[in-house]
């Protein structure tokens, strides 16, 4: 069966069951790889990306429960351009091995939405994703920096 | 103080034959060598000029690095090196990855132990090339083919013995090169930016418009090189050249790797470490959408599919029968009681004497303890993954490994191929701690016999985080007996330490103390679960047990653990005035809210003293939160500051995780943990506020990815006795009840 995935803007017409993890389907069948595999069980974030503008863990997302709806992952996201959560990323040089970080990006662009002020409590409350090289420290001076300019 | 360096032509004429050969492999590289690293890595318009440095006609200059990309920053601290002796323009440099082939294996690091004189010897072969040697054969040829990224080395060896003679040697080329053309004396040019000049003629000449004229001089295995008074790129925080590229996606990483035709791998590897796959029925996933074969290995089971999830759910769904090989009863309680057995009975062999040794407790009052830390994880974030192509007698593979030559020779030996036969692709790693350095390459072996399996296909095989827990190779689980004894004037005295290990002794055992008669001894206590380098290695051990019995003598005696370091150091300055960096950056001794306290430990590893002092807070219930790391760092000088700082702020959160949280442990012979919700990460919530602070000296360049790790387990157990008078002494602290001290 068929099912239609708005990715990035455009439309994907795929051929998966319902049940099929949108982590792979976006990496294996669509072929955009930004998104990484940390887990598989939503505990890492890893995986991070947007449905209508908020932060999901797409691992454990079957992509039956996302038609219809906007998905955007981190190769949309500064499509038009870095975002200025990309920009600060490097201003304070962030990531280390960087694979985590597609997601750290993705989960705070989404709070920032929401909240254009964290402060560190906010921050630490709202991400829970795992960087196993220790980039806090930086992510969280990157979202101070950040704060109102998003 | 100057600590004297011997010079390479000591090197050269000291009569180490098997380091001759590695030395002429980079540092000495005939002409003809080089044309050979033209033909294997020169884009059109480019030359070898040196070893690792290839030049363009249209001026630009590339780095070749010999190590991969694990997140430490080394391919622009190393090109900073190699630019700095080269007088390069860095908005022209550009930099890449050495070709996993034996000419572009990392002579350099091997040469850097044997300078240090820690290696090469068949007992002192550093923990982290352990995996790379022959462990019939463990002389210095062995290195030929490595280029290892591990042991904090990239920067101390490679850059030290490596870079910096490379982009001199160059230089030095191009200098003669301008100076024949213009028919005068080479010492009377100067280097800038890419360019000879000729200050009295007001002549210049780029780069490369003097390649092909360069070419023709053989490097010079001792060129000249700049004091670091003159230095203008390295010691100067360059941003990192690979980050732009991972804020947007594009780094891939060998989980990333597309090639057409693909099929995709799962894998469950036999639960009990040295088990085998006795049986498993196929026909149970036969039907499944997708499902092109069922793999069976000798200690596994593997589905390859058309896409991963259904390799996944399918090999979920299997029912493999294993033979434990005798291991389905070990537990982590009966590792423990044979640690306690070991330390006991009479197999321990002395490492190192000094004094009257253990016969010195007897001279005052006797302190004694008893340490433990666990296995532990890497789990980095990327699960191990390869993707291999076996095809008309080649093997192509692409992996995220710690060493590309490495693991293409490791290749070659599971399929049989010579090595000419077999292509390895170097993938940038998310993460590695450890985990993908040679000699622990059990996906790479199962990812290239399943391709064998699956002739003319490409397969990704990926490890799901279950099996990357279980089937890593761990931290090694040891037990640390000390005795000490302090006299009347709480002097220590005497220091006696008893160790288990998986190994040889550690040289890390040893104190930078001054204590007049010590008496180490360790035992050997092998068991079968896989162990390995993990961030850091031994110290990260080691530097929990010596730093919080230091402390505990301290306590004894009454003194302040920093100044009853302070007072064992008086022959150690450098360590002494790192300890007092941190100290007086962390404010010690200054008065703390009630259910506050700080602790302090100082480390030296991989050739770099780290101190830090960690404040917590105790709450009513006994909650603990770790508030403050401040951390002084002498690693000599920083190539780039804040890389150096960013590695150290890594650190302290990777050994902050594990002194909390980590714990593997072992039940019925397999690990019993399998995700992040059991083997828990510090995220944001749990991160300290953490303070760098580098301090600069003459010392050679020490490593940087490592020695944050050490002194933070300590620090932080240290600070928790202070607040609570609850010391721990077996990791991690989340096993512990914490109180507040009725004070």
């Amino acid at each position: 069966m068929s099912i239609k995935l708005k990715i990035n803007g455009i439309e994907h017409e795929l051929d998966v069951e319902p049940d099929a993890p949108l982590l792979w389907v976006i990496r294996d069948e669509v072929g955009l790889t930004g998104t990484k595999f940390g887990c598989g069980i939503a505990q890492c974030g890893a995986c991070t990306v947007h449905i209508d503008g908020n932060a999901q863990r797409s691992c454990v997302t079957p992509v039956g429960s996302v038609v219809g709806k906007q998905i955007t992952t981190i190769e949309g996201l500064g499509a038009g351009g870095l975002t200025a959560v990309q920009q600060a990323w490097i201003d304070h040089q962030v990531p280390q091995c960087g694979y985590c970080q597609s997601g750290m990006i993705m989960a705070v662009s989404a709070l920032l939405k929401t909240n254009p002020r964290p402060s560190d409590d906010d921050l630490a409350g709202a991400i829970t994703n795992i960087c196993r090289c220790g980039t806090y420290p930086r992510i969280r001076n990157a979202v101070r920096s950040l704060a109102g300019k998003v | 103080m100057t600590v004297a360096m011997p010079s390479r032509r000591m090197i050269l004429l000291g009569g180490l034959g098997a380091a001759g050969a590695l030395v002429v492999g980079y540092a000495l590289w005939p002409g003809r060598r080089l044309d050979k690293a033209d033909a294997l890595a020169a884009g059109p318009d480019e030359r070898f000029i040196s070893n690792w440095i290839k030049i363009a006609a249209d001026d630009s200059v590339t780095v070749v690095v010999p190590h991969c990309d694990m997140g430490t920053g080394i391919y622009t601290a190393l090109a900073q090196m190699a630019a700095e002796e080269l007088d390069a323009d860095w908005s022209k440099l550009k930099v890449e990855a050495a070709p996993p082939d034996p000419l572009f294996a990392n002579g350099a690091l091997a040469e850097g132990f044997i300078l240090q004189g820690q290696g090469l010897s068949p007992d002192s072969i550093p923990s982290f090339l352990r995996g790379t040697v022959d462990n019939t054969f463990r002389t210095a040829a062995a290195y030929v083919n490595i280029q290892t990224t591990g042991g904090s080395s990239a920067i101390r060896f490679t850059g030290v013995y490596g870079m910096r003679i490379a982009g001199a040697a160059a230089r030095e080329m191009l200098v003669k090169a301008a100076a024949a053309r213009w028919n005068i004396d080479p010492a009377s040019c100067a280097t800038k930016d890419n360019t000879v000049l000729h200050a009295a003629s007001g002549r210049s000449l780029g780069y490369g418009a003097l390649v092909s004229d360069a070419a023709r001089y053989s490097p010079s295995a001792n060129p000249p090189l700049k004091p670091r008074s003159r230095y203008a790129l390295v010691g100067t925080s360059i941003p990192r050249i690979d980050i732009p590229k991972k804020v947007d996606g594009t780094t891939h990483y060998g989980l990333d790797v597309k090639q057409p035709g693909m099929l995709y791998a799962a894998i469950r590897i036999s639960p009990v470490f040295g088990g085998r796959l006795a049986s498993v029925d196929a026909a149970t996933v036969a039907g499944l959408r997708g499902v092109e074969k069922v793999v069976s290995l000798d200690d596994a089971v593997v589905v390859v599919a058309d896409r991963f999830w259904r390799a996944r759910d399918a090999v979920a769904a299997l029912n493999p029968v294993w033979d434990a090989a005798g291991n389905g009863g070990v537990s982590s309680g009966r590792i423990a009681a044979r640690h306690t057995a070991a330390l006991a009975g009479n197999d321990l062999k002395t490492d190192l004497t000094q004094g009257g040794g253990a016969a010195a407790l007897a001279g005052g009052r006797l302190v004694e303890a008893t340490y433990a830390v666990p296995y532990l994880s890497h789990a980095p974030m990327e699960p191990m993954n390869a993707t291999a192509l076996w095809r008309d007698g080649t093997l192509e593979v692409w992996s995220g490994t710690q060493d590309g030559l490495g693991a293409r020779a490791f290749c070659a030996k599971v399929c049989g191929l010579p090595m000419e036969k077999v292509t390895y692709h170097l993938m940038p790693m998310g993460g590695g701690f450890g985990r993908r350095l040679p000699g622990f390459f059990n996906f790479l072996d199962q990812s290239v016999r399943t391709a064998m399996a699956m002739p003319g296909v490409p397969v990704k095989l990926i490890y799901t985080r279950d099996q990357d827990m279980q089937h890593d190779y761990y931290r090694p689980n040891v037990t640390s007996h000390f005795k000490g004894a302090l006299d009347a004037k709480g002097n220590a005295v005497a220091w006696v330490n008893d160790y288990t290990t998986d190994d040889n002794a550690n040289p890390e055992a040893h104190i930078v103390y001054g204590i007049d008669n010590q008496a180490i001894r360790s035992v050997k206590v092998p068991t079968h679960v896989p162990v390995g380098p993990w961030r850091s290695v031994e110290a990260s051990w080691h530097g929990f047990f010596v730093e919080s019995f230091v402390d505990e003598l301290a306590h004894a005696a009454k003194q302040d653990p920093l100044a009853f370091r302070r007072g064992l150091l008086k022959n150690a300055p450098r360590h002494r005035a790192v300890l007092d960096h941190a100290a007086q950056k962390a404010g010690w001794g200054t008065p703390m809210a009630p259910g506050r306290a700080r602790g302090i430990a100082m480390v030296e590893s991989f050739q770099t003293v780290a101190a830090h002092v960690v404040e917590i807070t105790i709450g009513n219930g006994g909650a603990l939160t770790v508030d403050r790391v401040v951390s002084a760092v002498d690693a000599g000088m920083a190539v780039n500051p804040d890389g150096l700082t960013a590695q150290i702020e890594g650190a302290i959160v990777y050994a902050l995780t594990a002194a909390l949280n980590g714990e593997i442990t072992i039940d019925k012979g397999a690990v019993v943990q399998a995700n992040f919700p059991d083997y828990e990460m510090v995220r944001l919530a749990d991160c300290p506020q953490i303070e760098v602070h580098l301090m600069r000296s003459d010392y050679p360049l020490g490593g940087g990815g490592e020695p944050g790790v050490p002194p933070l387990a300590p620090a932080l157990a240290n600070a928790i006795f202070a607040a609570t008078g609850v010391r721990i002494r077996e990791l991690p602290i989340k096993n512990h009840t914490l109180t507040l001290a009725s004070r």
